[in-house]
């Protein structure tokens, strides 16, 4: 048994840049995002590797990302991810702000899904985010695997093990650190991952320059995909809560300081 | 289970021409390569010879996490950029602009903690007369010409090299990866045959740890080193192969800059350009520049002829900051991005061997930054440019990068080129620093004005020699036996010993506001946004630690721009955290002590590592 993977992931600001809220023409958006550093989304990111050790385990086995973000930034992002594991690069030329209707990205994803030359539904495992640090409603998955017909789906994914009897084995989070573990007799099936078990992989300058006979083709072909949030309201728009209080202290011993965060946590 | 990590084979892999480092040089030579490898009719420059029956294969290895975490703001004349892009538009770059107003300001000290002899008093006074005072800032009546950059722009270079980035690998013929550091070259003889990258899942000291993968050996026709002022693998080169006769890279200056949102209101026009000199010590210049939308980039030069052994940038740079005569302009700012790095400054002087067999030099490592006019990315730009046209000479006409060959091409342009008759003009321009502050604008505008014939004669001693003790420093303001105490009790903390001592000789405390005068450690979260991945080792090393031991300066903590080197609360050799790390190189030209065995470095040793900062705006 082979699979054919297909990983749906998307770009999103670096986690560590300061994100602000701001009202665009077209609606809400980040302050800059163009500007602004991009990283693969760091849930994607655990799909496409968890999907890159499976192939790899697998023979026969292919893995293709799938990316619905801005051409000239997946361009630079690509950059680093490539050189992490091997895939084939399928792009759609559109905004990754994630102010968008899930419904409509999950189209335009299926859509290009059932364009991939030499795509067999029979073999097709399709990872993806649970969520998405790009203000995701972690429906995006769910949808693009009900659109093409996919009905077994599992989602905060942590890990899966293909058996010797050609089924898998699939480990879900659950509530309260708990996993349900349940039995997949044979693909296409919908994985949305969690973080996984695979650390991120080192940079290997071969897998790069390997990816890279696709990446650019892919980039120059990408198709337009104008997926925005027609018809929906945004009432507001906000950043997580965040307080900082910056306060100087001096000659206050250790455990003062820690009662005063422990009294501070608690409200 | 046995570790089998060093049995891990050392994977390899043939391109044409490997790049070092994505800074403006290199973008300038990846620019112009790119627009030539294949012609309109689709056929290539040259036929590979790592990859038969493909163009040439052009790589480039990026230090950084990105191609556009490089830290400067800039005022450039820009006429190799615009050499390169005829029809630039800077609206298409963001925070981007062009000149409209340039100014040089004295600033007095309004504190009363600055260091002045009687020379630079006397020089305040005399400038009094004619300059234009307001808010305790006298601004020069003229610019010199040499200094002037009325028809250029101000932009960041983190956005620059993001704006240029995309479309050179939009051409889909040259690659740049980030976040592969390069550890050394592969040299053999005198020859160049490509370079090593960094070993991937080692501990800090480089020993094989989980995932171990050793750095992959890129073996190339042409390396080309772009990678920097302090570029590590330019510098190992220098090492094995040697530096003409009387070279030697003795001159540096750590940047240390901010991009601010000024206040709502703020007067400041895009593309105003301030310079400034005589305070927060005589030593420090400053910068200033206004982009689009209310943003600006700004910032202090702490050069390596200040001698002082506590010359933390990062204090200066607040106290600067509240001058009067920029508080009310930057009074409400918040910070944006903050970052910092060394600047190569000996220019002409610190030119290393620009070719060889197999290689070829470009950009501020190769001695272009000119200090007389203050300009070091438009002229690194353009050795990358010549050196594309060289390349792409050699490859039509089926030649091979030799040493002859690239001098012929390379060599040759350059040395025809207004880079090198400029930077021929400025280079003794700042002698006179090492005599003094006031010798060396005496000095500069000598050679400025007299387009490099005369100068103020003086000896450049290795930075090293130049720091005092703190005794000898503080002589007549702090008493030795309490700066010992200062020293005793900063050591048991574990901090640097600057800020003590900076409030004991005067200078206030800084207001903190949360939002532009922050801790060091809060510029690192909140403006840096720093970070360093796993499994590298750590790049900057103590050369002897026992020198470190005895060490009673420690410069590299005090001028440490990241916080990452701390002293130790249990003594001995100071600490390195590389995940504070903004990889600035200043610790390489800050510190007291002489290498044990090459009298041209310091005790402390500074490779190519990954992670830092992770801002586009610098």
């Amino acid at each position: 048994m082979s699979y054919h993977i297909v990983v749906c992931g998307s770009i999103v600001p670096d986690p560590l840049q300061t994100l602000e809220p701001v009202t665009g023409p077209q609606g809400p958006a980040l302050k800059n995002e163009m500007m602004l550093p991009a990283v693969l989304d760091p849930w994607a990111g655990h799909a496409l590797y968890e999907a890159a050790n499976l192939a790899k385990n697998v023979p026969d086995s292919k893995v293709w990302l799938v990316s619905l973000g801005p051409k000239a930034k997946l361009q630079q992002v690509m950059m680093n991810v490539a050189q992490k594991v091997p895939f084939e690069l399928v792009v759609l030329d559109g905004p990754s702000g994630g102010f968008t209707e899930a419904e409509e990205v999950a189209a335009h994803l299926a859509k290009a899904i059932e364009s991939i030359d030499g795509l067999d539904k029979s073999k097709l495992l399709l990872f993806g985010g649970w969520q998405s640090a790009s203000r995701g409603t972690g429906a995006v998955m769910q949808i693009v695997g009900e659109t093409l017909g996919i009905v077994d789906q599992f989602q905060g994914v942590d890990k899966l093990e293909p058996q010797a009897d050609g089924s898998m084995q699939v480990k879900e989070r659950m509530e309260g650190g708990s996993y349900l573990v349940s039995t997949l007799s044979a693909p296409p099936a919908v994985f949305g991952w969690a973080t996984g078990t695979l650390p991120e992989p080192p940079n290997n300058p071969q897998v790069g320059m390997q990816n890279m006979r696709f990446i650019m083709p892919a980039i120059q072909k990408a198709q337009p995909a104008q997926v925005g949030a027609a018809g929906v309201e945004f009432k507001s728009v906000e950043l997580p809560a965040q307080r900082r209080e910056t306060r100087v202290v001096k000659d206050v011993p250790a455990a003062d300081i820690a009662r005063e965060i422990v009294d501070w946590i608690k409200g | 289970m046995e570790n089998q990590a060093p049995e891990t084979p050392r994977a390899s892999m043939d391109v044409d021409i490997v790049c070092v480092g994505f800074g403006p040089a290199t973008a300038a030579f990846l620019t112009h390569l790119s627009r030539a490898l294949v012609d309109e009719n689709g056929q290539p420059l040259a036929d590979s010879k790592a990859m038969p029956g493909m163009p040439p294969q052009v790589i480039c290895y990026e230090r950084a996490d990105d191609i556009s975490f490089g830290v400067s703001g800039i005022v450039t004349k820009g006429r190799a950029i615009k050499a390169s892009f005829p029809d630039l538009d800077l609206s298409q770059i963001p925070m981007a602009a062009p000149v409209t107003e340039e100014k040089v300001v004295y600033l007095q000290d309004p504190i009363g903690a600055s260091r002045k002899g009687s020379g630079m008093k006397a020089f305040e006074k005399i400038l009094g007369l004619t300059a234009k005072k307001d808010a305790q800032g006298m601004e020069l009546p003229f610019i010199p010409d040499f200094l002037a950059k009325h028809e250029g722009f101000v932009m960041s270079m983190g956005q620059f090299q993001q704006w240029v980035g995309s479309q050179v690998m939009g051409s889909g013929l040259v690659q740049v990866w980030p976040g592969s550091p390069v550890a050394e070259p592969l040299v053999e003889g005198k020859a160049v045959k490509g370079v090593r990258l960094a070993d991937q899942g080692v501990d800090k000291q480089g020993e094989p740890d989980a995932a171990y993968m050793p750095g992959m050996d890129i073996h190339a026709q042409l390396t080309v080193l772009g990678d920097g002022p302090y570029g590590p693998v330019g510098r190992q080169l220098d090492r094995k192969i040697g530096t003409p006769d009387g070279h030697h890279a003795r001159d540096w200056a750590v940047g240390m800059k901010m991009v601010v949102e000024l206040p709502q209101g703020c007067e400041l026009k895009p593309g105003t350009v301030l310079h400034t000199i005589g305070y927060p010590e005589p030593e420090i210049f400053g910068f200033l520049y206004v982009y689009p939308d209310n943003i600006a980039s700004l910032g202090i030069f702490v050069p390596s002829w200040f001698d002082s052994p506590v010359r933390t940038a990062y204090r200066y740079l607040q106290h600067w900051m509240m001058h009067p005569y920029l508080w009310r302009y930057l009074e409400g700012g918040t910070m944006r991005s903050w970052g910092a790095k060394s600047l190569q400054e000996s220019g002409k002087r610190g030119e290393p061997f620009l070719v060889g067999d197999g290689y070829a030099r470009i950009g501020e490592g190769s001695g272009s930054t000119n200090v007389l006019t203050n300009s070091g990315v438009d002229e690194a730009w353009a050795t990358g440019s010549m050196l594309a046209e060289a390349v792409i000479e050699l490859m039509r006409e089926g030649k091979e990068f030799t040493k002859e060959n690239l001098e012929q091409t390379y060599v040759k342009r350059r040395r025809e080129s207004w880079v090198e008759k400029e930077s021929t003009m400025a280079g003794k321009a700042r002698d006179g620093f090492q005599k003094g502050v006031l010798q060396g604008f005496i000095g500069t505008g000598m050679t400025g004005f007299t387009k490099g014939k005369l100068s103020w004669p003086s000896q450049i001693k290795k930075p090293y020699e130049r720091i005092p003790t703190l005794e000898k420093y503080y002589e007549g303001r702090i008493p030795a036996d309490e700066i010992e105490s200062i020293r005793q009790e900063t050591q048991t903390k574990g901090l640097p010993l600057h800020n003590a001592l900076m409030t004991r000789a005067g200078w206030p405390e800084i207001p903190y506001d949360g939002q532009l005068l922050v801790s060091h450690q809060d510029a690192l979260l909140m403006g840096g946004k720093v970070q360093a991945a796993p499994g590298y080792a750590d790049h900057v090393r103590f050369v002897r630690p026992e020198t470190c031991e005895k060490c009673r300066e420690r410069v590299c903590i005090e001028a440490c721009s990241g916080q990452a080197i701390m002293s130790n609360p249990d003594g001995g050799v100071p600490v390195f955290d590389r995940e504070k790390c903004i990889h600035c190189g200043a610790c390489l030209w800050n510190c007291s002590k002489a290498h044990p065995t090459d009298p041209e470095r310091t005790n402390v040793d500074f490779k190519a590592g990954s992670g830092g900062l992770h801002s586009v705006e610098n």
